[in-house]
């Protein structure tokens, strides 16, 4: 019988085979999704949407006082808040996509058991609305750098700031990545969920965010450079603060390091996704 | 009709027992390496056996389905029935892609959506509209399709005043039917319902099952619908599949189907009741024993459609009590069909400390009820108070025979009551 069935579902499926037509029909769900985890922020709250300034505000005042006031560490030159609130920013993008990615199946376990629909959509969804809530704490680092702009203080920005929407996207490709693969290992093995909560921490100090990568001495600049994000951080405030440094081999290492894993956790997440059900 | 829609072919799902968890990683890598590096079959698959939960086996896997293989067709309403645990809800599991089979293929044509349960996914913090919205997207629907029916899904919901409320303050029966309602507007080619009627208060219920009849009627649906509720099956579906233990073991018109699942799960109640073991400590009067005793048949429990039948009660007291004793038929959906007490043609029983009574019971002729196979439940009473009850006391059958004199008739579209009657034409 040679029908035109629509539907084929089979115990096994190909290592790669994503369903991307799926992911384009439930686009609105993707939007859904998005839409909920924005508008959910500030329901029933005072402050609403200023929320998403308080906390990078805060976060930077604390730094200021922890790391440039007692710990005494350079910031290459630029004005501690805009050092700060850059990295804070970005990484703020990345971890909350990271958690996002990583939690698809254990915070949507009650709704995967019940309807299908492409799991991609979720994690995906989940970088969208992290990169609205990142868009809307630029509009916090365009005045604090306006400010600093008009009393004369020591930044510059240059063409390097045009690769801003590149380093976006590789930022939440590396935490998609990540995500994905923590996500479909701690269905099955619970371990993973500690470990990643103060991993993901010590992580932040392995990056440049409190830090320039100059203020590294030669003897752990290496390990530093190891870690895909620094290039990604470096160019951020190279190009928009002219500290730190633009390396292309940096980036291109960052890129290639993304690619492979992006590849391995969509095949890991491939597989979990069939049978997550079963294991949760 | 015509064509299939759903083919399901040879079908089978493994579940693993016990505690998935400790020591997993060692267990993946040895199933790994042996059939992925060694080739062999997998060792796991071999030892797997039917899903019979009552009895101890020797392995840790299970079949919760196996070797399952049917067509639907087209505009098909097939209903899916069998005791908890059979593999019903693994079944549309699978169809509904949650979780994919272990050996087989399921095809299929057309957009599927399975109404596995109502309300999933609404958020508590968002509004009625908000979560249609939501709700909507996760079943499928695009935003412009759901923007065209939203003014009937509030209305079907009846939840027009409560639309921009947050979910969470909505009482648990409006979450319910906002759920039902958003899923009723889908309109996929292929339907999967599990046991949704189960909620919602009475006009809601009605309301429902209605729904899904014009789905399935009017709108040439392929509809696959698990319940316990066999009305609701008759009522809806066409054509039954029963599943046992995982395994697919009648599949035909749905009054048959029905009819025969009854019957395997009377083969319970039919060994009897066994008055010896039970405990009767802390009850001042008792039943010690019951049977029918005009029955024809081996087990005297055989009885005539036109005639009538005589039952006895052994009851014993500890205490002086007076008593009513009642006896109620029930068929084997369980509604009642008739019942017969005492109290309603006003006799009192008087039974002395320790004394030990027989009571009969002569029910009149002709039954004059459908054929087929009933249970008996029987209680006494003191003043109303309920001293002693025993439900499935014992079974019996109502033979079929020649009721107009024109031959059987098929005893599955055979109403519950019959009488003899006559038509004039002028």
């Amino acid at each position: 019988m040679a029908k035109d069935w629509t539907l084929v579902i089979k115990p096994e499926k190909g290592l790669l085979d994503i369903d991307l037509k799926g992911i384009w029909r439930y686009r609105d769900l993707w939007y859904m999704y998005v839409r909920r985890d924005i508008v959910t922020v500030y329901k029933q709250t005072i402050l609403g949407p200023l929320w998403f300034f308080i906390q990078p505000i805060f976060t930077t005042v604390m730094y200021m006082f922890v790391f440039g006031g007692l710990a005494g560490i350079s910031t290459d030159g630029v004005p501690q808040p805009l050092f700060y609130l850059s990295g804070i920013m970005l990484w703020n993008y990345f971890s909350e996509c990271f958690n996002g990615a990583s939690n698809t199946f254990s915070a949507n376990a009650g709704i995967f058991g019940k309807v299908y629909f492409p799991r991609l959509v979720v994690p995906l969804a989940s970088l969208t609305s992290n990169l609205v809530k990142m868009l809307i704490q630029l509009l916090l680092f365009a005045a604090v750098y306006v400010y600093y702009v008009v009393i004369g203080g020591p930044v510059s920005i240059n063409a390097a700031a045009l690769l801003f929407p590149v380093l976006v996207l590789m930022l939440a490709l590396h935490a998609l990545s990540w995500g994905l693969v923590v996500s479909s290992l701690t269905s099955k093995y619970r371990d993973l969920r500690y470990l990643v909560g103060f991993g993901l921490q010590l992580f932040m100090y392995a990056t440049p965010i409190i830090y320039p990568l100059s203020a590294a001495g030669d003897k752990f600049r290496w390990a530093l450079e190891l870690n895909p994000l620094t290039p990604i951080f470096e160019a951020f405030k190279y190009g928009f603060l002219g500290a730190g440094s633009l390396s292309w081999n940096g980036l291109i290492y960052s890129a290639v390091f993304m690619a492979v894993m992006l590849f391995f956790s969509v095949i890991i997440f491939n597989r979990v996704e069939r049978n997550f059900m079963d294991t949760v | 009709m015509g064509d299939v829609a759903i083919q399901f072919d040879h079908v089978g799902k493994l579940y693993r027992l016990g505690l998935v968890g400790t020591g997993t990683l060692s267990h993946d890598l040895n199933r790994w390496w042996q059939t992925k590096v060694l080739h062999h079959e997998d060792p796991y698959l071999k030892v797997g056996e039917t899903n019979d939960r009552a009895h101890k086996g020797n392995s840790d896997y299970v079949w919760a389905l196996k070797d399952i293989t049917f067509d639907v067709k087209e505009g098909e309403v097939v209903g899916i029935i069998g005791k908890n645990g059979a593999g019903k809800s693994t079944l549309l599991k699978l169809l509904s892609r949650v979780t994919s089979p272990t050996t087989g293929t399921i095809r299929a044509r057309g957009r599927i959506a399975s109404l596995l349960e109502v309300g999933t996914g609404f958020h508590g913090e968002m509004t009625g509209r908000e979560n249609i919205f939501m709700n909507g997207s996760i079943l499928g629907m695009t935003r412009a399709e759901i923007n065209r029916k939203l003014d009937d899904i509030v209305e079907f919901a009846g939840v027009e005043r409560y639309i921009d409320t947050p979910v969470k303050r909505y009482s648990s029966g409006m979450t319910v039917r906002l759920g039902f309602a958003v899923a009723a507007f889908l309109d996929p080619e292929i339907l999967v319902v599990d046991e949704v009627l189960a909620v919602g208060d009475a006009e809601f219920q009605k309301k429902a099952i209605g729904k899904m009849q014009d789905v399935s009627s009017s709108e040439g649906r392929t509809v696959l619908f698990v319940s316990h509720n066999m009305g609701a099956i008759r009522n809806l579906c066409h054509r039954g599949i029963i599943l046992e233990d995982g395994c697919l073991v009648g599949d035909g018109d749905v009054y048959e189907v029905v009819d025969r699942y009854l019957e395997s799960s009377r083969q319970a109640v039919r060994e009897g009741f066994d008055f010896g073991s039970r405990d009767v400590n802390g009850k001042k009067a008792y039943f010690e024993g019951f049977s029918i005793i005009s029955g024809k048949g081996d087990e005297g429990n055989v009885i005539s459609f036109s005639k009538g039948f005589d039952c006895e009660l052994v009851v014993r007291s500890r205490s002086s009590v007076n008593i009513t004793a009642r006896v109620a038929v029930f068929d084997l959906s369980d509604n009642r069909i008739m019942a017969f007490d005492t109290a309603d043609i006003g006799e009192i029983i008087h039974l002395s400390a320790g004394e030990r009574k027989t009571l009969h019971c002569h029910v009149e002729e002709p039954l004059f009820i459908r054929p087929g196979h009933y249970k008996v439940n029987i209680s006494i009473r003191q003043g109303g108070y309920l001293l002693d009850h025993i439900v499935g006391a014992a079974s019996f059958e109502i033979e079929e025979e020649d009721f107009y004199g024109f031959g059987r008739f098929s005893s599955s579209d055979m109403p519950l009551v019959l009488r003899h009657h006559t038509w004039t034409t002028e």
